[in-house]
């Protein structure tokens, strides 16, 4: 199964012009190399791609529609399952998941879904009418979702849709969970593109409550008790930062990911017209090989650092988006593989001053299957640096478990629920990371459009 | 948004505002504190709640100039404008919040502030006078002027012991000097809470080590979000690493490493510098 046509590529911004600014790497595709890009897909009968959509994109329908050129129809086909196709088609990982597995990609290139998702996307917000904004109707049953992050957003959504008068409440002062304060304007431009998913969302009817901290301001069981809510959807994500716990760790210039994004991307650090300060310094390594890892990389690139990755893998492991490791090599990024720090060093003020790093290499497969890295004796090697960026992971927040009567968490703190999300908690559902652990968008979106529907369900019988 | 209330200057330095923001004020405790954000450009910055009144539905915050961020919420702000971010109540409140009636029975609590520090010691008094708990406070200020809460203290403590560092009122010394003098004057207490600069809690810390009176202090650290989210907070405590927003903000001045909190708290020190041109 071959195709005469190449993947049409897509332009981007030149690596080293972009290494200098926070505009979006991608501009994506216009309406005639889209049209040709959807014109490679083969319209398979049995789509492996939409098998491998965590959320069952029809992916041949709705490409059938850019080839004729019909955007709003495709859009429509999209809205289908998935209620943030501009942020999916610029952040999923297509390679593990709908691009993976097309046909295509057996010989050649496969359909560039993910752009022409993004496409679609873009397309018909700066075609289409804005959408009406609407309101619950009046006496409509009330449902409290928490966190507004995709899994939140995507179960508003559909709740709102189903008529229910849907409130998010969200601990930070601006919506959006990771997409707002972890993933960085270059990828995901916040005006352009999160906020008119934000937007979309509050045209539904749906309320965003800012700065309120369930189980701090309000306990869920306030909001039940008191405030008329019949059912919870908690999406609550996986916000915690994880430190290696080697010495040095608290040394000034020593930075969880998580505090060096927000600064840049929920406080605009980057910007000079923003208050917030952010230190880079001239010299940066970042511990870690996902995509948090590239993104903290990336984003002291761009305030001017010299900026190492360190990892205790080799490439292939890597766990970031291979786009993403692509872009950080085009813009100058060192990858040391192979590498696993043990200590950071100071100097007499109390600063970095270097990374001591052991080097690795592969032994016996562990139980994810992945060669299990092993220091090699008396490898270490000193890299001078002087900010350390840990992106080692995160975990569940405790504050609502803790201050929830009755909802149960596993051993590595996420919260106990079934398919459908209800947790131990009978009108509490949840999903998204706060659930799984760290994952990805399209999965929380999933689970929080499953618990949208459990939701309805559970209410209608009650 | 936030509504300022009240503005009022309590001395040439600190500024006390009373917002609106009924959800915090119905849950606010002593010991507990909010981030605050003034403006779009604004930083998040932490605050301790000076006070709060449930019925009124209003958190009151005292703040002193320092920066950037506590600059432009006292110059830029007056009454009747509001800040873009108030959220909380954030950290734990105090220990004895969670004490029985029982446990509290026994019990002669101590306060020493230091300037700013005498806000947030206020709402922790009160809780303590209005549950029958002794309390004596003593209040620290480089000077006559720098001193604020006198006649709110009168109130809620038993004994109220003003120093100055220059003699221009009440006791002529620090706080730590005052304490020794009440403990060798026959004074015992059963526990001893310091709330101000950190250097002035080290000493404290000292202090009451030496006169052997259990301390807790409340850890003015660097934050982002207050939530446990990004680690800038860390302190270490008895060795192990602890995020003040969320483990603490008090802790237990044994065990509190304010050599290493100190110099963290300068992290930013040059890009704040920057900032304050902003
Ligand atoms: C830097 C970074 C880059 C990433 N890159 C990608 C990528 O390229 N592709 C991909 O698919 N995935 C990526 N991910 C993962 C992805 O972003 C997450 O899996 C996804 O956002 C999880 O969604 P969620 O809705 O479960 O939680 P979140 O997005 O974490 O949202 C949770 C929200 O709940 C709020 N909250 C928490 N506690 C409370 C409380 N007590 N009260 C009120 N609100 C609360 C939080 O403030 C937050 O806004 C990345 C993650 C990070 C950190
Ligand atoms: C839990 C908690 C409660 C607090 N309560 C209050 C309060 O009630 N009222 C109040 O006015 N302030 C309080 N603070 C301190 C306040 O948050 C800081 O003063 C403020 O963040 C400084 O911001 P800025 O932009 O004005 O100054 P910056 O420009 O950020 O700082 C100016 C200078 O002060 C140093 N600095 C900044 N923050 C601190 C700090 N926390 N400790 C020591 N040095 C620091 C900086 O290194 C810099 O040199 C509290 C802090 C915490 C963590
Ligand atoms: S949602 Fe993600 S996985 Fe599904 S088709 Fe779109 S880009 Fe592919
Ligand atoms: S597998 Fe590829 S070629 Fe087949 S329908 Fe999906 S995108 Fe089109
Ligand atoms: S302020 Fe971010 S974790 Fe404490």
């Amino acid at each position: 199964m071959a195709n005469r046509i190449p993947r049409v590529p897509v332009r981007e911004q030149d690596p080293k012009v972009r290494a200098h600014n926070f505009d979006e790497v991608c501009y994506g595709y216009n309406l005639e190399e889209a049209m040709l890009e959807a014109s490679r897909c083969l319209h398979c009968k049995n789509p492996r791609c939409v098998t491998a959509c965590p959320v069952g994109v029809k992916i041949p329908d709705f490409i059938a529609y850019v080839a004729a050129g019909d955007i709003a129809g495709a859009s429509a086909k999209i809205a289908e399952d998935s209620s943030l196709p501009a942020v999916c088609g610029r952040v999923c990982p297509q390679e593990s998941q709908c691009e993976g597995s097309c046909v295509l990609g057996v010989r050649g290139e496969p359909v560039s879904i993910g752009k022409l998702e993004r496409f679609v996307a873009d397309y018909s917000a700066s075609e289409g009418p804005a959408a009406e904004v609407k309101t619950a109707p009046e006496g409509a049953r009330k449902v409290a979702v928490i966190g507004s992050g995709p899994a939140g957003l995507a179960c508003a959504t559909d709740l709102a849709k189903a008529g229910y008068a849907v409130t998010i409440f969200e601990a930070l002062h601006k919506a959006g969970g990771v997409l707002e304060y972890g993933i960085p304007e270059f990828r995901l431009p916040k005006e352009k593109v999160l906020k008119r998913e934000l937007d979309a969302v509050r045209a539904l009817g749906v309320k965003i409550e800012l700065d309120v901290i369930i189980g701090r301001t309000v306990t869920i069981d306030s909001l039940m008790d008191k405030e008329g809510f019949e059912a919870v959807f908690i999406g609550t994500g996986a916000g915690l930062p994880k430190f290696m716990g080697i010495p040095g760790e608290n040394l000034n210039g020593v930075f969880s990911a998580n505090e060096f994004l927000t600064r840049n991307n929920l406080m605009k650090a980057f910007r000079d017209d923003y208050r917030t300060p952010i230190h880079a310094g001239a010299k940066v390594c970042v511990v870690g090989g996902g995509n948090v890892a590239m993104d903290a990389a990336r984003t002291a690139l761009r305030l001017g650092a010299e900026t190492t990755i360190v990892y205790r893998r080799t490439e292939v492991e890597l766990p970031a988006r291979k786009e993403e490791v692509h872009h950080a090599k085009e813009e100058g990024i060192d990858f040391r593989m192979l590498t696993n720090p043990v200590e950071i060093l100071g100097d007499e003020r109390g600063w970095v001053r270097a990374l001591k790093c052991v080097r690795m290499e592969l032994g016996e497969p562990d139980e994810s299957g992945r060669r299990r890295p092993v220091e090699v004796p008396g490898s270490e090697f000193e890299i001078p640096t002087e900010t350390v960026i840990m992106a080692l992971g995160t975990s569940p927040n405790p504050l609502v478990a803790r201050t929830t009567p009755g909802l149960e968490t596993t051993r590595r703190g996420g919260l106990v629920a079934d398919d459908a999300g209800a947790t131990t908690r009978p009108g509490v559902f949840a999903g998204g990371d706060a659930v799984t652990g760290a994952a990805t968008v399209i999965l929380a979106m999933g689970a929080g459009r499953k618990a949208a529907a459990a939701i309805d369900a559970y209410l209608r019988s009650k | 948004m936030f509504k300022i209330l009240e503005k009022k200057m309590l001395n040439p330095t600190i500024c006390k505002l009373v917002v609106e923001a009924p959800r915090i004020a119905a849950a606010a405790q002593p010991g507990q504190f909010l981030m605050v954000r003034a403006d779009e450009p604004g930083e998040r910055i932490p605050l301790t709640i000076s006070d709060y009144d449930r019925e009124k539905g209003t958190v009151t915050l005292a703040i002193q100039p320092i920066g950037a961020s506590t600059r432009s919420m006292v110059n830029d702000f007056a009454e009747g404008d509001s800040f873009a971010d108030v959220a909380g109540p954030l950290g734990n409140p105090s220990d004895f919040v969670k004490m029985s009636p029982e446990e509290l029975a026994g019990e002669r609590v101590v306060f020493i502030a230091g300037g700013l520090g005498t806000a947030p010691v206020y709402p922790q008094a009160k809780w303590l006078h209005e549950h029958g708990v002794p309390v004596d406070v003593i209040i620290g200020a480089r000077t006559k002027d720098l001193l604020i809460y006198e006649e709110e203290f009168k109130s809620v403590a038993d004994n109220l012991y003003m120093c100055t560092d220059d003699g221009s009122y009440g006791f002529k010394g620090v706080g730590t000097a005052r304490l020794e003098a009440l403990v060798a004057e026959g004074k015992s207490y059963t526990r001893a809470v310091a709330i101000g600069p950190m250097i002035m809690m080290k000493f404290a810390t000292l202090t009451c080590k030496k006169l052997g009176i259990p301390i807790q202090v409340s850890m003015n650290t660097l934050m982002v979000d207050g939530t446990g989210m990004c680690g800038a907070c860390r302190v270490s405590v008895g060795g192990v690493t602890k995020f003040a927003c969320v483990d603490g903000p008090e802790f237990d001045g044994y065990l509190v490493d304010f050599d290493e909190a100190m110099r963290r708290s300068a992290q930013y020190k040059a890009e704040e510098g920057l900032a304050n041109g902003k």
